[in-house]
């Protein structure tokens, strides 16, 4: 006997009224995308939960690309058998043995064919006894079992699921539009995007690069970040913008206080266009409230006067450490981490205002023209798709 | 040519030397330079490293690329002594050690360190018990090899890690030099700390290893310099033989399961064969490694079977190469205890996957032909 299936039960989705379709069939084309390189296996959607058809597929490593999909609450393994005693006290006994490190359980049988005989409590009582005469060392217990067996008698026949397994929660990635992510190489950004792409939204990212003061490595870094975020949805495309010109421009015509506000003004311009040229609805950011010069109330009330689009702001009231703790669970923070200098360090003034006044900054901006480097810019845009590091790896392969 | 003297050495794979050729060629910018030809060289280490990591179920920074296992053995065991001599300065290994193991442990009985070499069985086995109760308040390693180079011998490597684990203070270093790729050896939680593997004993290039060493573990570098591995080896990286090692690495953990049975059917003709033989005495524990078979033919001097084999085209190999320009006893099969008239007659058969069946039955052929041929001489 084997493993034949994988149940995956929605969370919140489940809650869903007439809209649910709409989500559970994403979370389908989801979870196919991701499980696209393993052979034979089939995905069945029903209206409550999601099947994976194993059809003799190791279920580890589907399990593991499974536990990064949004949307999906928890994750068992399962048995079919036919709606027939015998056979479902071995499927039991089989769940039973092949749990790690269970000493207690407790069978939850639930009977959704009325046509069994056996009804609900009873078959509890059947399947407990038989497990307990024909294993040695396991005792019941029904408050907090190390395992609980669940038992389902379907019209379509008896599932068998044992370990619950956590799933990533959340909402499946693309059943909430698409937002443009701005990704520098720091620890907040990449963790913005994770959130946000929890609650469902598809990411697009966009870079700020300036070389030759950001280096190659700085870019290879965000692309880097970008991958980790793959594992939790589709292909990322970055928008890498040429910021140089730009920012030597602010550089020189804005007094240093103002010179940082100004050039996140200028990004959130060149942001809104890209989105608007894409069909993005909005923008995120990974600001957390007072953590730098530029998150104060003050400069976000500056920055955001260019844009009319909601720019949401995942991070706004989490502390430093939280944010941490996010990062190293997601892997970006060793990636965050390393030594590159970014754009918003290059031309980082001594004392940036802490308190910008959105009259001084229209002030500064116009005593300078700046249309025809935002025009440069905007032509000069790369557009690169980062890919799932599964298919990553294949770089290099001929070599390693 | 019928090589059967894997355990000394194997001969590359040609898609190793392909690798090697093409990284040296067009990546031989230093990872550690700033411009992109530095930043390629950078980016197909870090996969190199990945991959390794990957097949070996360890992570990214556990692996330490080092040019062999004679590095990655003194790496770990020096490595181990000199930073935490502070927390004791006593040491357990076992009498049947490679060269490079018993050899830096000699090292540091010389700085002051105590060395307890266990005694081993008739097949060259260390006892658990005596193990555990060489343990005291001083030890800060233990170093045991999982496949004994002559004999073929698997150590209780497993049993000894849950060992290891008991002591928190005490590192676990396992030389996997002769069982990787033939006998498995799971690395991640089993309480091993280090452990050597060498790239051309797996069908890779001399000068191309690595050495696992589990996160957090502090070493004393043998190298020191620009900090490249994990500050656990400087000097500047050996990108194409790193490339070429992982792919050799691939290679012999792909169809592991069939090519172990390969070799065991091999294994089990030579033993048939060999135990047939009234001349011939089996030194090799019987289940155990199935690619070394060491044997004895009291009476003939193994140089004499040696080159009458090679006559006919048939490599073998008295004693581990490392040690066979030594005296001509076998310090492994002294330990275990054998006579003299069987370690000093001891010959080692070690095969390889690439091996074929026909031709194990050739080699039986010759070697019968070769001890008729020689016992009318010597008779």
């Amino acid at each position: 006997m084997q493993y034949e299936y994988i149940v995956l039960r929605y969370g919140e989705i489940a809650l869903k009224g007439k809209n649910r379709k709409n989500f559970t069939v994403k979370l389908q084309e989801n979870v196919r995308n991701k499980l696209k390189e393993v052979p034979d296996i089939k995905i069945k959607r029903q209206r409550d939960r999601m099947y994976v058809l194993l059809n003799g597929q190791d279920p580890e490593p589907i399990i593991e690309k499974c536990r990064h999909i949004f949307g999906i609450h928890s994750l068992s393994l399962a048995i079919k058998v036919e709606n027939d005693t015998e056979e479902i006290k071995k499927a039991a006994l089989f769940a039973l043995e092949e749990a790690d490190g269970v000493e207690t359980f407790k069978i939850t049988a639930k009977r959704t064919d009325k046509s069994f005989p056996i009804k609900s409590q009873d078959l509890n009582q059947v399947l407990g006894g038989y497990l307990l005469s024909n294993t040695d060392g396991y005792t019941v217990d029904v408050h907090y079992p190390d395992i609980e067996l669940r038992v389902e008698v379907r019209q379509d026949g008896t599932y068998i699921t044992s370990q619950k397994i956590a799933g990533a929660g959340g909402l499946p990635v693309g059943s909430s539009g698409k937002t443009l992510l701005l990704l520098s190489g720091g620890i907040d950004s990449p963790v913005a995007g994770y959130l946000t792409m929890k609650r469902g939204v598809q990411v697009e990212a966009v870079h700020f690069h300036s070389p030759p003061f950001t280096s190659e490595r700085s870019k290879q870094k965000v692309f880097d970040l970008a991958r980790k975020l793959t594992d939790y949805g589709h292909s990322i495309r970055i928008h890498v913008v040429p910021f140089t010109k730009l920012q030597q421009k602010i550089h020189q015509s804005i007094p240093h206080g103002y010179s940082m506000t100004v050039m996140r003004r200028m990004m959130m311009r060149v942001s809104e266009k890209i989105a608007e040229r894409e069909g993005i609805l909005s923008l995120t950011t990974g600001e957390s409230l007072g953590q730098v010069a530029s998150q104060t109330m003050e400069s976000m009330h500056s920055i955001n006067e260019v844009t009319n689009y909601p720019v949401l702001r995942p991070l706004i009231a989490m502390d430093k450490e939280d944010i941490i703790d996010i990062s190293q669970s997601i892997d970006t923070y060793d990636i965050s981490i390393r030594p590159y200098e970014d754009c918003c360090t290059v031309f980082v003034p001594n004392a940036p205002k802490t308190m910008p006044r959105r009259e001084k900054v229209n002030q500064f901006e116009q005593s300078a023209d700046f249309t025809e480097e935002l025009n440069e810019t905007l032509a000069n845009i790369d557009i690169v798709s980062i890919k799932p590091a599964s298919e990553e790896e294949r770089e290099f392969s001929d070599l390693l | 040519m019928i090589y059967l003297d894997n355990s000394a050495t194997t001969k590359p794979y040609i898609e190793v030397i392909d690798s090697f050729n093409q990284v040296s060629e067009k990546y031989f910018g230093n990872p550690s330079s700033i411009h992109p030809t530095g930043a390629e060289a950078e980016k197909l280490l870090l996969r190199a490293r990945q991959q390794a990591a990957s097949v070996m179920d360890v992570e990214e920074e556990e692996i330490v690329f080092t040019s062999g296992g004679t590095e990655g053995n003194n790496t770990a065991i020096k490595g181990i002594a000199l930073a935490h001599q502070t927390r004791g300065k006593h040491i357990i290994t076992s009498q049947v050690e490679h060269p490079s193991v018993l050899e830096s442990c000699r090292a540091l009985e010389k700085l002051g360190f105590t060395v307890t070499y266990l005694p081993v069985d008739h097949v060259g086995s260390v006892s658990t018990t005596d193990l555990e109760a060489a343990i005291t308040e001083e030890t800060i390693l233990i170093s045991i090899m999982h496949v004994n180079n002559e004999m073929g011998t698997i150590q209780p490597i497993k049993e000894i890690g849950l060992i290891a684990k008991k002591y928190p203070k005490l590192h676990f270093h396992v030389d996997n030099v002769q069982g990787f790729g033939k006998v498995p050896l799971r690395l991640a939680d089993s309480g091993i700390d280090l452990c050597t593997v060498s790239g051309h004993k797996i069908h890779g290039l001399k000068g191309t290893g690595f050495l696992y060493v589990r996160k957090g573990t502090l070493l004393f570098p043998l190298l020191h310099g620009g900090d490249q591995e994990m500050s656990y080896r400087s000097g500047t990286e050996n990108l194409a033989g790193n490339a070429a090692l992982v792919k050799a690495i691939r290679i012999a953990l792909e169809n592991q399961t069939s090519k172990i049975q390969h070799l065991c059917h091999l294994k089990e003709t030579l033993w048939n064969y060999l135990s047939a033989l009234d001349q011939v005495v089996i030194n090799s524990p019987k289940d155990h490694a199935p690619h070394i078979i060491n044997f004895s033919v009291p009476g003939f001097k193994p140089e004499v079977v040696i080159h009458a084999l090679s006559e006919k085209g048939f490599y073998i190999s008295t004693k581990s190469a490392c040690s066979s320009k030594q005296e001509d006893q076998s310090s492994v099969l002294a330990a275990c205890g054998l006579p003299d008239s069987r370690s000093n007659h001891a010959l080692r058969i070690s095969l390889s996957y690439q091996n074929k069946q026909t031709e194990i039955e050739e080699f039986c052929k010759a070697f019968s032909e070769v001890l008729n041929q020689l016992s009318e001489v010597m008779g």
